[in-house]
């Protein structure tokens, strides 16, 4: 058979650096194949994906070697044009890539573009809206919709075309966990129906791998490390140390003594089977661990007393929302897109002021002081640190904050030089910020809050989009902060640093406080997690698979144990 | 979104309902005629032709709050700024001056100025409303279309319509980032001096343009990658179909904008002048 992709001895260095990003990449993808190439951030593994779709080397500039053939093209010698009717792409930011006004209008771009006559462009879009269930949204506008039905839209935008390669970049990555459990359901729908091949780019393998694929690519400094079945790949170590998650189920396995290259359908939770000698092994495991009950006996530091809140003349937002938070706890708070979550930390920090009902610092009611008088007390960190970096110097960003409150020169410099110590970029200090990687500008962000003496800090999303080492390398420095007494809240929706990192759980759900308990507990009860659109764990599945009567002590034991394993093996290198 | 300044309303009305490019050549002939024309019993007829596709539209004058205020005090502003600074324009033009009283210095309020002013004013009256009208009434992206139907390069036209769609998604940054840099002491609210306010809207201006400048990125790639720029002409999805009322209205505007100017242009000058005989 012939591949439908080839990549032949390929090379690519982008103009802007000094090195190339791919080396040497040989890679055969056959027709109506599915293929996941993951990698860590900066692994290469996105430049693949637009070699494959144009961008390089027609938008973005840089020197190709050797060849890449896409449908029989040599993609050097074509254009983004004529790629883009055999490739259609799916971008990782579903509103970035919303152009239109309407959906309909938006699933109509490439057709407008090819110049199709209007009556056959409105069948053709309805069609397309048809295959990924948006057709009773034609007239809705971008900010009627949900993230993921965004993506659906920009699925039907690529699916008018039919085109037979689908590219997908980094599809979870904007999406709350159900939402992305059925985008990679949907994925594997039109796969089958359209019998395109499929190429999802992604490094949440473990999402991805609720359906079956063919073949994961591990790509790493812009090498193939593997190219094999997904079971070869599960069953060696290379994915940890590549820096990607390995499965928690696997890891699970791995930690009670199984071998797992005998385990069946071990690259499928759905359908793995474990034998007798499986199960008695986890069990055997499990009694060996000790059950620890953590309390924390600190005194309250925030009350939120029946809040409600509602933007200027329509719906509440929030409704009646009570909750206690003690001091030093790091605890999150999870719910879908638009449940209330990054709303209610606005409450907190000042930036909108509730209807009714109290906020209590300390035991003190702050609900209407201003913004510049809490952020003493309580900090906000965005999601993005585009979003908050305004000076070129990192100094100067991190001193902004404390500047005109009467301190003196020496006292601002003492102040941020211990900040700038707490948070690892010292060495940093005379640097300009846009020498940063993602990872240390986020760093010069909690700064720039921690600076101010706050001590609950809450932060949206503080590993959106990160891989499996950055992740590690931001949430072990919060958990550096938390010991130091900080109390810390996050907004996310990583299901795994929600069970690892926190201790308690707010559930939001269309404005209302669905359930207050431990991440665990919230991960193993069915209704909950499909009422706020979450995901089960898949240490749930393998709990109930070998009878454990407490899966949520089982999910803890899992935890506790992943964690000490993570220190030992901190230690040893 | 918190201020809709101006925007799309969608209403189902006999003005929503005629395409873009009627719409648009209304608002050329309005605003050609209104520009040429000093003749009172002209503007006067626009006017009420506006008025009247005002009300045809449904839509409400609270719904376009924001612009009217801003209308009445340019109109306002305007009428003081042009007495002030030359209190006689009227007079030369119609060659003969009415006194009716002095109110200081050269300051003469004279019948002519008055007149001369009414007729200034009536044309942003007439102006203003068509081109509120216009925006309000007709859909982004099908404005974009009849653009490019009247010859504008359809890149040209897309980018009016992508700014138009992206309006909103950069005032809600707007909002965030303000929000946020005003708990690290960066004040806008009215006590902060005016300087220092320059200063900090700086301050959120700058992580504004880096983070919009990165959207545009992703914008053009997700285009390209979507052929725009394939072909020297596109089709537009929203693009509406004339119909029998369309071609009326285009027939009446040019009719009308004939008639006008033959009328402005009856004299020897096109200044309509009472005071003369």
């Amino acid at each position: 058979m012939k591949p439908i992709i080839s990549f032949k001895d390929f090379s690519f260095q982008y103009n802007a650096q000094k090195r190339p990003t791919l080396h040497n990449i040989n890679l055969d993808i056959y027709e109506g194949e599915k293929i996941l190439i993951c990698g860590a951030s900066g692994s290469g593994k996105s430049t693949i994906g637009n070699c494959i779709n144009g961008l390089i080397p027609f938008s973005m500039n840089g020197n190709i070697e050797g060849e890449c053939i896409v449908d029989g093209i040599n993609t050097k010698n074509s254009s983004i044009f004529e790629l883009s009717t055999r490739v259609g792409t799916v971008l990782q930011d579903p509103d970035g890539q919303f152009v239109g006004l309407t959906v309909g209008e938006d699933i109509a771009f490439a057709l407008e573009n090819d110049c199709v006559k209007q009556d056959e462009m409105y069948n053709k879009t309805l069609e397309a809206a048809r295959k990924v269930f948006i057709d009773s949204h034609m007239k809705h506008a971008p900010y009627d919709l949900s993230g993921g039905q965004k993506q659906r839209v920009s699925m039907a935008g690529v699916l008018v075309d039919d085109v037979k390669i689908l590219l997908f970049d980094e599809p979870l990555a904007n999406l709350d966990p159900a939402t992305g459990k059925s985008a990679i359901e949907l994925i594997d729908k039109i796969q089958k129906e359209t019998n395109t091949t499929v190429i999802i780019i992604e490094h949440r393998i473990e999402d991805v791998l609720w359906e079956k694929v063919d073949r994961i690519v591990l790509i790493d400094e812009g090498r193939i490390i593997a190219d094999s079945k997904p079971e070869e790949l599960l069953c060696s170590n290379l994915l940890k140390q590549y820096g990607i998650r390995e499965p928690l189920y696997i890891s699970s396995l791995k930690y009670a003594g199984i071998d797992i290259n005998k385990v069946e359908n071990i690259d499928n939770i759905k359908t793995l089977k474990l034998n007798k000698e499986d199960i008695n092994k986890i069990n055997t495991w499990f009694l060996k661990q000790d059950k620890l009950v953590k309390h924390n006996d600190n005194d309250v530091i925030l009350e939120v007393k029946n809040v409600d809140f509602a933007y200027e003349n329509s719906l509440k937002v929030l409704k009646d929302i009570s909750f206690k938070i003690k001091k030093g706890e790091m605890l999150s708070i999870v719910g879908k897109n638009g449940a209330g979550k990054s709303t209610m930390s606005k409450v907190i920090c000042g930036f909108e002021k509730a209807l009714n009902g109290q906020i209590i610092f300390n035991g003190k009611d702050i609900t209407n002081d201003s913004i510049r008088s809490i952020s003493a007390h309580i900090g906000y960190v965005m999601q993005n640190p585009n979003q908050m970096i305004s000076q070129a110097l990192i100094f100067d960003e991190v001193a902004m904050g404390i500047k005109n409150i009467g301190l003196s020169d020496e006292e601002i410099e003492k102040r941020v030089y211990d900040t700038l110590k707490i948070c690892g970029l010292y060495e940093f200090r005379n640097w300009p910020i846009s020498a940063l990687s993602f990872g240390q500008k986020k760093r010069v962000t909690i700064a720039s809050i921690l600076v101010m003496g706050p001590e609950i800090i809450i932060l949206d999303e503080p590993t959106a989009g990160q891989d499996f080492y950055h992740y590690t390398e931001i949430m072990e420095f919060l958990k550096e902060l938390n010991n130091l007494g900080k109390t810390i809240i996050l907004i996310t929706h990583d299901m795994h640093l929600m069970l690892e990192y926190t201790n308690r759980s707010l559930v939001f759900e269309d404005g209302k406080l669905l359930a207050d308990k431990s991440g665990s507990a919230v991960l193993c009860d069915e209704e909950l997690i499909k009422k706020a659109s979450l995901k089960e764990t898949s240490l749930f599945n393998i709990a109930t698979m070998a009878n454990i009567l407490d899966p949520v002590e089982f999910v803890d034991c899992f935890i506790a144990y992943d964690i000490k394993e993570k220190d030992n093996g901190k230690q040893s290198s | 979104m918190a201020n809709k300044v101006l925007n799309y309303i969608p209403k189902d009305s006999f003005i929503h309902r005629l395409s873009g490019t009627t719409k648009l050549i209304i608002f050329l002939s309005f605003s050609f005629l209104c520009g040429l024309s000093f003749d009172t019993r002209v503007l006067l007829f626009l006017l009420f032709l506006s008025v009247l596709g005002f009300i045809l539209s449904k839509i409400k004058l609270k719904e376009i709050r924001f612009m009217s205020t801003f209308l009445v005090i340019f109109i306002v502003m305007n009428a003081i700024l042009l007495f002030l600074f030359n209190p006689e324009y009227g007079p030369n033009l119609y060659g003969s001056r009415t006194v009716l009283f002095h109110i200081a210095g050269k300051y003469y309020l004279t019948l002519e100025q008055l007149f001369y002013q009414f007729n200034v004013s009536l044309k942003y009256v007439i102006g203003f409303p068509i081109a509120i009208l216009f925006i309000s009434t007709t859909n982004p992206s099908e404005f974009a279309s009849s653009l490019s139907q009247i010859g504008v390069p359809y890149r040209i036209s897309y980018s009016v319509s992508l700014a138009l769609r992206y309006i909103p998604d950069i005032q809600q940054d707007y909002h965030e980032i303000a929000q946020c840099q005003e708990a690290r002491g960066v004040a806008l609210g009215k006590d902060v001096k005016f300087f220092e306010r320059i200063k900090n809207s700086v301050k959120i201006l700058l992580p504004l343009v880096l983070t919009s400048l990165n959207r545009i990125d992703e914008i053009s790639n997700s285009m390209q990658l979507r052929s725009f720029g394939k072909n020297k002409k596109r089709t537009w999805y929203m693009q509406k179909k004339m119909t029998i009322a369309d071609y009326s209205v285009i027939c009446f505007c040019i009719v009308l904008f004939i008639v006008g100017l033959i009328i402005t242009n009856q004299g020897d000058s096109n200044i309509y002048n009472p005071f003369v005989r």
